[in-house]
């Protein structure tokens, strides 16, 4: 097996929640004092207190947990999973940004990564300037960028910008800048984060290009990370799916997409089997005007959300909300409704003509507010809303939002 | 496992502690010239003065000395004209304390950076001891040319030979402001609370160091004390300094000897544990 370009074994990274306590202060202080006299040799000390595996375990989340997976040469390899599912700690280890608590990673060939466009990017600098400070930081030699650099300008496309400090850039010059820069590095590995979702789609277009000559042409490996599932399928062969900081999938990218997609929810209607005795929600469904149970409702008709609740001990200012997210799971509204009156049925209609044709994900949480979760479902509900061949078909393809315009015009 | 050897690279949970990668900062060597030189050309844009503003600060700092300590306290200054002790003594500190200052909050001010790509963390405090000496170099300038003016007007002192130390006496105040600054940098990435001492413990420093009066003074009027003066590695090396360049000052091996020692081991433990902290630093800062 010698095609292998990154081997990941038993990689885990562990975050401690909330404050640093109050020992490591202590113990801090006195190092740093101990120091200032000149008196002891504290290196010993310092490697146990920095030592994250030996804190207790209540307080410490795992963002990922035993990662195991290789990637061979010239792959490129797409990354999914919900927010906080351990993506972005893994393109950070992997760049080297932060060390993971337990495990390894062995590779071959340097390592380019684009967590974020333009790091180290300096306002007052020009942008050749800039090309050479960003090249630097990631890697390159200043010969290695005086050679590309004819070839950066071009794929940024803005000879006539070079020599303008880089703050009088708009920031989607700003972004192909940046992208360019990297997208040139002599790497064998190139990781790259949702840096796409900027930019406009021309150039979106572009990056993807880029990436797929890097991969497919030059047999360079790629590791991309994306909510977008059209790109991750443009470009990626085999995708990983990670849930809660475990390797959940890894296989080809439509049996990934296929598979995150179900796992994110097709439910449409929730009923606990469970009967606790606490105050949680026992049943949600989604129905139309008619009481007719279903998932799919058309642009013109009232959406329905049923929620069925229990009660235990009697707790102050409790409140039931449903926030309704897109596929990628950005909120795009909330509504509360008070549980003072102690209803054990409750009903929020979102009325029709308000959501564009597409999928939405809702997700109910009964919560006091700014105090605690009382009960929430750990998956979303969806639905969706079909076009019924009104107004909006006529744009089918563009990207019109969610929110049915609430303009008026005179 | 058995092809591990064809892998040249691993990131593991536990490094060891004196692997200080200095083969990979050797590698990135141009990041650190365009890091000092995105410094130097970022400080003097969209100014008027331009670098002249390095000469503003010392100049004004030697005449407000001049007339309180030298005047008004009447602090002694082993004979020599007064601004040319005084500037003497402030550009070497201002060196000092500029390393020393600008590295303690290295991984504060950057963290955007260093939280978003990898590149040897050290070169980072390495350019700003490199962006100092720029500085420094301005205001030695200024330095010499003072010392040219009394020269031929008052001309009431020697230089020695100890001048020839002088490269050494800039590398020992290159590497101890580093040093120290290494040190608290990777202790405030957790507690914040050292990085307010440092400001104020600077220029407290200052006074402990023999910038404003000559150590002999302070032998002979806190006989008691003046052993906190001694101890402190900056006072050999500005002592060392003054009596290069103006023939004053108490020179001997055995203190500037000493100064290098505490310097070097100041600097190899900073650069360990600021390599310790380094890895994680993203997580707590």
């Amino acid at each position: 097996m010698s095609d292998i370009a990154i081997k990941v074994e038993n990689l885990s990274k562990a975050y401690q929640l909330g404050q640093i306590g109050t020992g490591t202060i202590s113990r801090d202080l006195e190092r740093w004092y101990a120091n200032l006299r000149g008196k002891e040799d504290p290196f010993l000390r310092i490697g146990e207190s920095n030592d994250r595996s030996t804190k207790g375990t209540s307080n410490v989340i795992w963002s990922l947990k035993d990662i195991n997976f290789e990637i061979e040469q010239g792959d490129a390899v797409g990354i999914i999973g919900r927010n906080g599912a351990g993506k972005s700690t893994l393109l950070k280890i992997l760049s080297k940004v932060t060390g993971p608590t337990n495990g390894k990673i062995s590779g071959k060939g340097r390592i380019a990564s684009l967590l974020e466009v333009g790091t180290g990017f300096h306002p007052e600098l020009s942008g050749k300037e800039n090309i050479f400070l960003n090249g630097a930081i990631l890697g390159m030699r200043k010969k290695e960028i005086q050679r590309k650099l004819e070839e950066i300008v071009d794929f940024a496309g803005m000879e006539r910008y070079l020599d303008t400090p880089v703050k009088r850039y708009s920031s989607g010059m700003y972004v192909r800048l940046a992208f360019a820069v990297a997208a040139h590095l002599e790497s064998e590995i190139l990781i790259v984060d949702e840096v796409l979702a900027v930019g406009d789609a021309e150039f979106q277009k572009k990056c993807l290009g880029k990436m797929n000559q890097v991969s497919k042409g030059e047999g360079r490996t790629v590791l991309f990370v994306s909510h977008n599932m059209g790109s991750i399928s443009q470009l990626c062969q085999s995708t990983l799916i990670l849930n809660n900081g475990t390797l959940e999938y890894k296989g080809s990218t439509r049996k990934a997409i296929e598979k995150y997609l179900e796992s994110i929810a097709t439910v449409s209607s929730f009923n606990r089997e469970k009967q606790t005795d606490g105050t949680h929600i026992t049943k949600i469904i989604l129905a139309d005007d008619f009481n007719n149970q279903k998932n799919t409702f058309v642009f013109d008709e009232n959406i329905n959300i049923i929620t069925q609740v229990d009660y235990g001990v009697q707790i102050q200012e409790l409140f039931f909300s449903i926030i309704v997210r897109d596929t990628n799971e950005n909120a795009l509204f909330t509504s509360h409704y008070n549980l003072e009156s102690q209803n054990t049925t409750l009903k929020l209609t979102i009325p029709k003509n308000n959501l564009l044709p597409g999928k939405y994900f809702i997700e109910p949480v009964m919560h006091v507010p700014n105090v605690e979760f009382v009960d929430r479902i750990d998956f979303f509900l969806s639905f969706y809303i079909e076009d019924t061949g009104g107004e909006h078909s006529k744009y089918n393809n563009s990207n019109l939002g969610f929110i049915n315009s609430p303009g008026i015009w005179l | 496992m058995e092809h591990q050897e064809e892998y040249n690279w691993t990131i593991e949970a536990k490094t060891s502690l004196f692997d200080l990668k200095f083969s990979e900062v050797w590698a990135y060597r141009d990041l650190l010239w365009l890091l000092v030189r995105r410094d130097f050309v970022s400080f003097y844009k969209q100014t008027i003065l331009g670098p002249l503003w390095f000469f503003i600060q010392p100049l004004f700092t030697t005449i407000i000395f001049t007339f309180i300590f030298g005047n008004l306290a009447g602090i002694s200054t082993d004979g020599l004209p007064k601004p040319l002790f005084y500037m003497a003594g402030i550009t070497a500190w201002n060196y000092f304390a500029d390393c020393l200052t600008k590295t303690s909050t290295v991984f504060r001010d950057n963290a955007a950076i260093f939280g978003k790509v990898y590149f040897p963390r050290l070169i980072m405090p390495l350019s700003i001891v490199v962006s100092n000496l720029v500085r420094f170099g301005v205001q030695m300038i200024l330095f010499l040319i003072m010392m040219g003016y009394y020269y031929f007007t008052v001309a009431h002192f020697n230089i020695s030979w100890a001048i020839a130390l002088f490269p050494v006496v800039v590398i020992l105040m290159a590497l101890l402001g580093l040093g120290t600054g290494m040190i608290i940098s990777a202790m405030t990435t957790k507690y914040r609370d050292l990085a307010y001492l440092v400001g104020f413990g600077v220029q407290l420093l200052m006074y402990a160091t023999t910038v404003i009066y000559p150590l002999s003074e302070a032998l002979k009027k806190y006989p008691a004390y003046a052993w906190i003066i001694e101890y402190n590695p900056m006072t050999p090396i500005i002592e060392t300094f003054r009596y290069g360049f103006l023939g004053e000052g108490s020179f001997n091996w055995g203190s500037f000897g000493y100064a290098t020692l505490v310097t070097l081991l100041l600097l190899i433990f900073g650069t360990v544990i600021f390599n310790k902290v380094e890895r994680n630093f993203v997580d707590t800062v």
